[in-house]
């Protein structure tokens, strides 16, 4: 749907054009993931983790769907529920739990590859607003149902994470209070809240999968991005997804499935907090409170606000937290540069790093005691954060001179002068002729 | 497919490297890999498959022991195995001497009452409480309630009749009334689900 030159869908089988007449769903399909989308033939392996992505939802849905077949959304049977039936007594429930917990891990860590590539080639860019806008709505979907799936088994940590998450609300003025009762349907998570969730947790991956449909559909009007950033400008530029694209993402998508593989067989505890291993206890908060991995530079942003200031910490804190997110929707307004790509933009990629430092640091921050000195470097790395999109992206924009962009695509993978002197029709003989030998 | 003639695509062509027959390294490399990553794919969701047979602590419900030294003869109780209702009911002389008269021509599932109950304990006609038509309770465990035409059970729901060993005689059911493995682990007990050690 992209390009003039995209192959158009041609049934081969009288079954396949019976149904296309009639419903064009495989047309659909063969211009979305086959050979009717062309992409730009320079990606890099960057570009593997959408796609990853869309396995690590799959996987979530597919195992969760069973889980759910299993578990008991009670207060009082829940925990053994998870732990008794699902872990012991279920056939292979132990590694459906398992690659369930932690394929929200690899979920989380391929996203946030995703993202942090969206910043660095400047994926956020026009024309792709939108696309990157719509991520981010998958990623605080993807938030929220990681936060009440970690609240069904009823351990320690689901039940006291439950109860901080849900008194963020209380942190709003004059309805706070009210708004946090209505949300957990009582005083304390309970009964009606765990039901909720459940129902909710269930729900919510698929709201999610319509989202990651937009978000497919936005990003292949312009096409997909490239790490030149330069625009696509013929047929040369482009190779069909299928079988160019299937294949490379095919054997990643296998080697790193390996790498959750190993995990989620010898490690399948690391990424968890074995406070969830006791069950709830509403008298009895644990001695050390954490989120998973994945939201622990937000949790850092929300401890450094230790004083009131107007108004109070506690509500700066929580306005903090989901301004870091809700500020990435402006982004494309905020980096006004038209180069995007971090690789042409020398100062750009050093403060790009910097950004990657900082959030690893407020992630270690976040998983800390609170110390003076874990407070005092929480409160440098949140500050450094909303300064480097507020301030040192518009600056950088402004004053950054780019390096020279490549005239193509081609040109910048293939040798310089022949994809400029050839015509396009003796350059593809002379690539046909090359990748013959290379056979 | 690599190699279609006249593809307008750059790299797609793979070039002529026929070995002899028509088959390309190309083509071998592409079979063994999907070949390879399809059988790791189908063992990959084979757990989606199998977590849904009873669980450990489903098949740990597999015998029941029932105390029958209360039930009286004509009458008898209904207990539970597995999640199923059991009919344990403890026959009358008469009841005995109607089920041997019939003639296995009669009947649509031929069995002997002795074939039905263990040696020495011909009285105790213990079945599944299933109807062998579509799975309801059938009538007739204590006097009071109708047994049918044929003194055994009646099934409400669709007019099934059994007979005093529990044969089906008239109406749709296939078959008899299911008779579990069972034991007598001493006179008045029974261990139903296991054929015990003798």
């Amino acid at each position: 749907m992209s390009f003039s030159w995209a192959k158009p869908y041609e049934p081969k089988h009288p079954v396949m054009r019976w149904l296309d007449e009639r419903l064009p769903l495989p047309r659909v399909i063969y211009g979305a993931i086959g050979g009717g989308y062309p992409v730009p033939r320079n990606l890099n392996y960057w570009w593997n983790f959408g796609v990853l992505a869309g396995i690590f939802l799959t996987i979530q849905i597919l195992t969760g769907i069973v889980l759910a077949m299993h578990y008991t959304a009670s207060t009082t049977d829940a925990f053994n529920s998870v732990n008794q039936l699902i872990m012991r007594d279920v056939n292979a429930g132990w590694l459906l739990r398992y690659a369930h917990m932690n394929g929200a891990s690899f979920f989380f860590l391929v996203v946030y590859i995703h993202m942090f590539r969206g910043l660095y080639y400047g994926s956020y860019k026009a024309p792709r607003e939108l696309v990157w806008m719509l991520g981010l709505v998958i990623y605080l979907l993807m938030m929220a149902t990681a936060f009440m799936g970690y609240v069904l088994p009823w351990g320690q940590m689901s039940y006291w994470g439950a109860q901080v998450i849900t008194n963020f609300f209380s942190a709003i003025p004059v309805v706070g209070d009210p708004l946090r009762v209505w949300v957990l349907g009582g005083y304390a998570p309970d009964q009606a809240a765990l039901t909720r969730f459940f129902s909710l947790h269930y729900l919510l991956p698929f709201v999610i999968a319509g989202v990651v449909i937009l978000h497919i559909w936005s990003l292949h009007i312009p096409g997909s991005g490239n790490p030149t950033g330069v625009d696509v400008k013929d047929e040369r530029d482009t190779l069909p997804f299928h079988p160019f694209y299937t294949a490379k993402d095919g054997w990643f998508a296998a080697a790193f499935l390996l790498f959750y593989a190993i995990v989620t067989y010898f490690l399948p505890n690391y990424l968890g907090n074995p406070d969830n291993y006791i069950p709830a206890n509403n008298l009895a908060t644990p001695a050390e409170i954490v989120p998973e991995w994945y939201l622990l530079p937000f949790y850092a942003i929300l401890r450094s606000f230790t004083a009131d200031f107007i108004l109070p910490a506690k509500l700066w804190g929580v306005v903090a937290m989901f301004s870091s997110i809700l500020l990435l929707f402006f982004l494309p307004w905020l980096d006004k540069s038209a180069v995007r790509s971090g690789a042409y933009r020398p100062v750009f990629k050093r403060f790009f790093w910097l950004l990657v430092v900082d959030v690893i640091v407020l992630g270690w921050v976040g998983g800390s005691p609170v110390k003076p000195l874990t407070v005092a470097v929480g409160q440098v790395a949140a500050a450094y954060y909303f300064l480097h999109f507020l301030v040192i992206l518009p600056l950088i924009s402004r004053f950054e001179t780019p390096l020279p962009l490549p005239s193509s695509i081609t040109e910048s993978v293939l040798d310089h002068r022949e994809a400029e002197s050839l015509p396009p029709s003796a350059a593809r003989r002379r690539t046909k002729a090359a990748t013959a030998a290379a056979e | 497919m690599a190699t279609k003639a006249g593809s307008a695509e750059v790299s797609q062509t793979a070039g002529p490297i026929d070995e002899g027959d028509g088959f390309r390294r190309r083509d071998y490399l592409k079979i063994a890999a999907v070949s390879f990553a399809g059988v790791g794919g189908l063992a990959a969701i084979a757990p989606l498959f199998v977590q849904i047979a009873p669980s450990a602590d489903v098949l740990a419900q597999s015998t029941t022991e029932v105390d029958i030294s209360k039930i009286q003869a004509g009458s008898g109780i209904k207990a539970q195995w597995r999640k199923q209702p059991l009919f344990i009911r403890n026959l009358t002389p008469k009841e005995i001497a109607e089920a041997d008269s019939v003639p296995l021509s009669d009947l649509r599932d031929p069995q002997t009452l002795e074939e039905r109950t263990l040696p020495g304990h011909k009285n105790w006609l213990i079945t599944l409480a299933v109807c062998t038509h579509l799975g309801c309770v059938p009538l007739g465990i204590v006097p009071s309630e109708n047994r049918g035409k044929y003194g055994g059970y009646f099934c409400p729901c669709h007019g099934s009749q059994y007979d005093t060993a529990a044969r089906i005689r008239q109406g749709p059911a296939p078959k008899n009334l299911v008779v579990p493995d069972y034991s007598f682990t001493t006179a008045t007990t029974v261990l139903i689900g296991s054929k015990g050690s003798k």
